[in-house]
C-alpha cells in the first residue's frame, strides 16, 4: 500500500545547503595546521598555560568541525538549539564539578 | 470493587482478528530479523527484555534466598557480590532503560502522532541489534566468571582492586548505551517531523510528551556514561591515570561523571512509565488529564532538573560541604514536577467515572508506590538524614519503590492496556486483576521491611548480617516469592491469550488516542490513510459524537 507522507528531510521551508569543496578544503587545511600547532607547542614549556593553550586549540578545532563539517552553520534554528543544549549541558557538568573541587578545602562550618 | 466496565468488544460469534496485519504481513525468520517496521522491532524488543528480566529476576531470587539466614551459606561472599552486581546491571541497562521506550514507545509513538513508521527505521533496527550484542556480552561476562564492582563501577575498586571482568561489562554497557541513544534520537526526530495534519504539540498524548523528555535525556546523557566507561577501560588496560591519585587523577571524578548520566537515567526509566499512567488514568476515569499542559511541561522540567542533582549520590563520599548544600537544594526542586504529576492524576480521578480494569489497578499501584518511593527520596536528598541512611537497606527500598513499584507497575499497566492493540486479543480479565493485586501485596511485603532494616542500620551489599535483622529479612524473602508469582502469571496468561483471548476489535477501552482509531493488530503502515487530528487529546465527547454518527449512518 502506497501512502503519501512527507519524508523527514523534505519538510517544506527547509533547503539543503551545498557546501563547496573549497570551503571543505580550507577547513581541512586549518585543522591540519592546528594539529601541527598542538604538536609544536607541546615542545614549549608554558607553565600553567600548557593545558590552557592545548584546550584552546582543541576547542577551536571542534568548533570548525561542528560548524562546517557537521553543517551547523547552515542548519535551522532547531538544530542549532540542539547543539547549544549539548554545549550548555557540558558546561554545567564541568562548572558544577569545579564547584565541588574549588570549595572542598574550605572546611566545615 | 465495582464490576462496572467500559470494555466493549465486538460480537464474539462473528468477530475475527483481521487477516492482514503487521504480524501476518510477511512470514519467516528473515522477515523479522531484517524488518524496518517499528511494531515488529517493538515485538523483538519485548521478547528480548522479557528474557533479560527473567535472568535479572532469577538473580534477585538468589539474593533474597541468601539473605533468608544471617550467615553467608547459600552463596560464597564473592559470589554474592557478583550476583547483586549482575542483578543491577541487567535490570537497569537491559530491562528498565529500554522497557517502556523500546517496546511500548516503539510500538505506539508513530501511531500516536499519526505516522506510518519512525523517522529512521533502519537505525531503529540497528538499535535492537546493538542491544542484543550488548546483552550477549553481558551474558558472556556472567559465564566467564562475572564482575563484582556493583553496578556503579566505583573507582578505585573497579580500576585497582578487582580482578573480575570489568572490561567486558563496561564495553557491554557502552554498546547498550548506543542502542538507547538511537532509540531516543529516533523518537525526537519522529515527534518533531512526522506528526500528522492537525497534530499540534498540545494535542499530543502525554505518553508522547514523556517519551520525548526521556529521549532528550538519552541523547544528552548517555554519551557521558559511554565516555566514562571507556575511561575505566583505559585506566585498567593502559593506566591513563584520570581516576588514579598517584598519577594526578581523582577517584571522585569518576563518580561525578558516572552519576551525571546515572541520575538522569533514573528519569529515563521512570518518565515513559509516567506517560503510560497518564493514558491509563484518563481512559479509565473517562476524563481529560487534569492540567494537561502542566503534566506535559512537568515531564520536560523533570528532564531538565534531573541533570543538576547528581551529587546527591555522593554526599558521604568526601565532596565539598558547600557543593552538597547546593545539590541538596536542587534535589528538592525535582520533587516539584513529580508531585505535579501525582496531584494531577489524583484530580483526573476526581469525579471521573472510574472503572477497575487491570491496567488501572497497576496504575493505582504505581501512584501509591511511586509516591512512597519519591517521598523517601526527599529523606535521602536532605544531607543530614542521608548520612544515616545512605548505603543501608533504606536506599535499596527507596529505589526499588521507584523502579519496581513505579516503573515495573507502569510497564505492566501499559502492556495490559495496549495488549489488545498489539495482538488483537484481550487478556483474561479476572486472573490478570488477581496478578496485579498479588504483585502489589508481594511488592510491599518484599520492600517495606527493607525501609525498617535500613533505619535500623543494616548495610546493603553484604551476604551476612547480625541475627537480630533476620525476622524482617524473612518477611522480605517471603514477599519476593509472592512477587515472583505476580510476575510469572502475566507471562502465562498473556501467552495463552495469543490464541484463546477474546477478539478485541479496534477500540476495546473506548479510548481517544489515534492508535485506537486503526485496526488491531494494526496494518504494517498503521493507518489505511494518513489520519487528520481534528480534536483535542483525551476528548471523550468527541469520541461519543463519532460513535453516535456511526450508529446513525449504519
Amino acid at each position: 500500500m502506497q501512502l503519501e507522507q512527507p519524508r523527514p528531510d523534505e519538510t517544506p521551508g527547509e533547503h539543503i545547503h551545498i557546501v563547496s569543496p573549497k570551503v571543505y578544503g580550507t577547513i581541512f587545511v586549518a585543522l591540519l595546521f592546528l594539529t601541527a600547532a598542538t604538536c609544536g607547542i607541546s615542545y614549549v614549556d608554558l607553565g600553567v598555560f600548557n593545558a590552557v593553550v592545548a584546550m584552546a586549540i582543541a576547542c577551536t578545532k571542534m568548533t570548525l568541525v561542528v560548524l562546517f563539517f557537521m553543517h551547523i552553520k547552515y542548519s535551522n534554528k532547531l538544530t542549532k538549539l540542539t547543539v547549544a543544549s549539548g554545549i550548555f549541558l557540558f558546561l554545567s557538568l564541568i562548572g558544577m564539578i569545579m564547584s565541588d573541587y574549588i570549595s572542598r578545602a574550605w572546611g566545615r562550618w | 470493587m465495582s464490576t462496572a466496565t467500559i470494555v466493549s468488544l465486538p460480537d464474539q460469534s462473528t468477530a475475527r482478528v483481521p487477516k492482514m496485519n503487521f504480524l501476518t504481513r510477511e512470514n519467516g525468520l528473515l522477515s523479522w530479523l531484517l524488518t524496518g517496521d517499528h511494531k515488529r522491532i517493538a515485538t523483538l524488543y519485548l521478547i528480548s527484555i522479557t528474557f533479560f528480566f527473567f535472568i535479572g529476576g532469577a538473580l534477585a531470587g538468589l539474593i533474597r534466598l541468601e539473605l533468608l539466614t544471617p550467615q553467608s551459606d547459600l552463596l560464597a561472599m564473592d559470589t554474592y557480590n557478583k550476583v547483586f552486581t549482575m542483578h543491577g546491571i541487567i535490570m537497569i541497562f537491559f530491562f528498565l532503560v529500554p522497557s517502556v521506550p523500546a517496546t511500548l514507545g516503539n510500538f505506539l509513538i508513530p501511531m500516536m502522532v499519526g505516522a506510518k513508521d519512525l523517522a529512521l527505521p533502519k537505525i531503529n533496527l540497528l538499535s535492537w541489534y546493538l542491544y542484543m550484542i550488548a546483552g550477549v556480552m553481558a551474558i558472556y561476562t556472567m559465564i566467564a566468571g562475572g564482575v563484582d564492582t556493583g553496578w556503579t563501577f566505583t573507582t578505585p575498586l573497579s580500576t585497582h582492586y578487582l580482578n573480575t571482568h570489568v572490561i567486558s561489562t563496561g564495553l557491554a554497557i557502552f554498546v547498550a548505551g548506543f542502542s538507547s541513544i538511537f532509540t531516543g534520537l529516533n523518537f525526537i526526530v519522529t515527534i518533531h517531523k512526522m506528526r500528522c495534519p492537525g497534530m499540534t504539540w498540545f494535542r499530543l498524548p502525554l505518553f508522547v510528551w514523556s517519551n520525548y523528555a526521556a529521549s532528550i535525556l538519552m541523547v544528552l546523557g548517555t554519551p557521558v556514561l559511554a565516555i566514562t566507561l571507556v575511561l575505566i577501560v583505559l585506566e585498567r588496560t593502559v593506566g591513563i591515570g584520570v581516576f588514579d591519585p598517584a598519577k594526578g587523577g581523582d577517584p571522585l571524578l569518576f563518580q561525578h561523571l558516572f552519576w551525571f548520566y546515572s541520575h538522569p537515567a533514573v528519569y529515563i526509566m521512570i518518565l515513559p512509565g509516567m506517560g503510560v499512567i497518564s493514558e491509563v488514568v484518563s481512559t479509565f476515569s473517562r476524563k481529560r488529564v487534569f492540567g494537561y499542559t502542566a503534566v506535559a511541561f512537568s515531564s520536560v522540567a523533570i528532564a531538565v532538573f534531573g541533570f543538576f542533582v547528581w551529587a546527591h549520590h555522593m554526599f558521604i563520599m568526601g565532596i565539598s560541604n558547600y557543593a552538597a548544600l547546593v545539590f541538596s537544594l536542587l534535589t528538592m526542586l525535582v520533587a516539584v514536577p513529580s508531585a505535579i504529576k501525582i496531584f494531577n492524576w489524583a484530580f483526573t480521578l476526581y469525579k471521573g467515572s472510574i472503572t477497575f480494569e487491570t491496567p488501572m489497578l497497576y496504575a493505582f499501584g504505581f501512584m501509591g508506590l511511586f509516591t512512597i518511593g519519591g517521598m523517601t527520596g526527599v529523606f535521602l536528598g536532605a544531607t543530614g538524614t542521608d548520612i544515616h541512611l545512605t548505603e543501608t537497606y533504606f536506599i535499596v527500598a527507596h529505589f526499588h519503590f521507584v523502579m519496581v513499584g513505579g516503573m515495573l507497575m507502569a510497564f505492566l499497566s501499559g502492556i495490559h492496556f495496549w495488549w489488545p492493540k498489539w495482538t488483537g486479543r484481550m487478556y483474561p480479565e479476572k486472573i490478570s486483576q488477581f496478578a496485579a493485586v498479588t504483585t502489589f501485596i508481594g511488592f510491599n511485603l518484599t520492600f517495606f521491611p527493607q525501609f525498617i532494616l535500613g533505619m535500623l542500620g543494616m548495610p546493603r551489599r553484604y551476604a551476612s548480617y547480625p541475627p537480630e535483622f533476620q525476622v524482617l529479612n524473612v518477611f522480605s524473602t517471603a514477599g519476593a516469592t509472592v512477587l515472583g508469582v505476580g510476575y510469572l502469571l502475566p507471562i502465562l496468561y498473556l501467552t495463552w491469550s495469543l490464541k484463546y483471548g477474546a477478539v478485541a476489535g479496534d477500540n476495546p477501552w473506548q479510548a481517544t488516542g489515534l492508535e485506537w482509531m486503526t485496526q488491531s493488530p494494526p496494518l504494517t503502515e498503521n493507518f489505511p490513510q494518513i489520519p487528520v487530528m481534528d480534536h483535542e487529546a483525551y476528548d471523550y465527547e468527541w469520541l461519543e459524537r463519532q460513535q453516535q454518527q456511526e450508529v446513525a449512518s449504519v
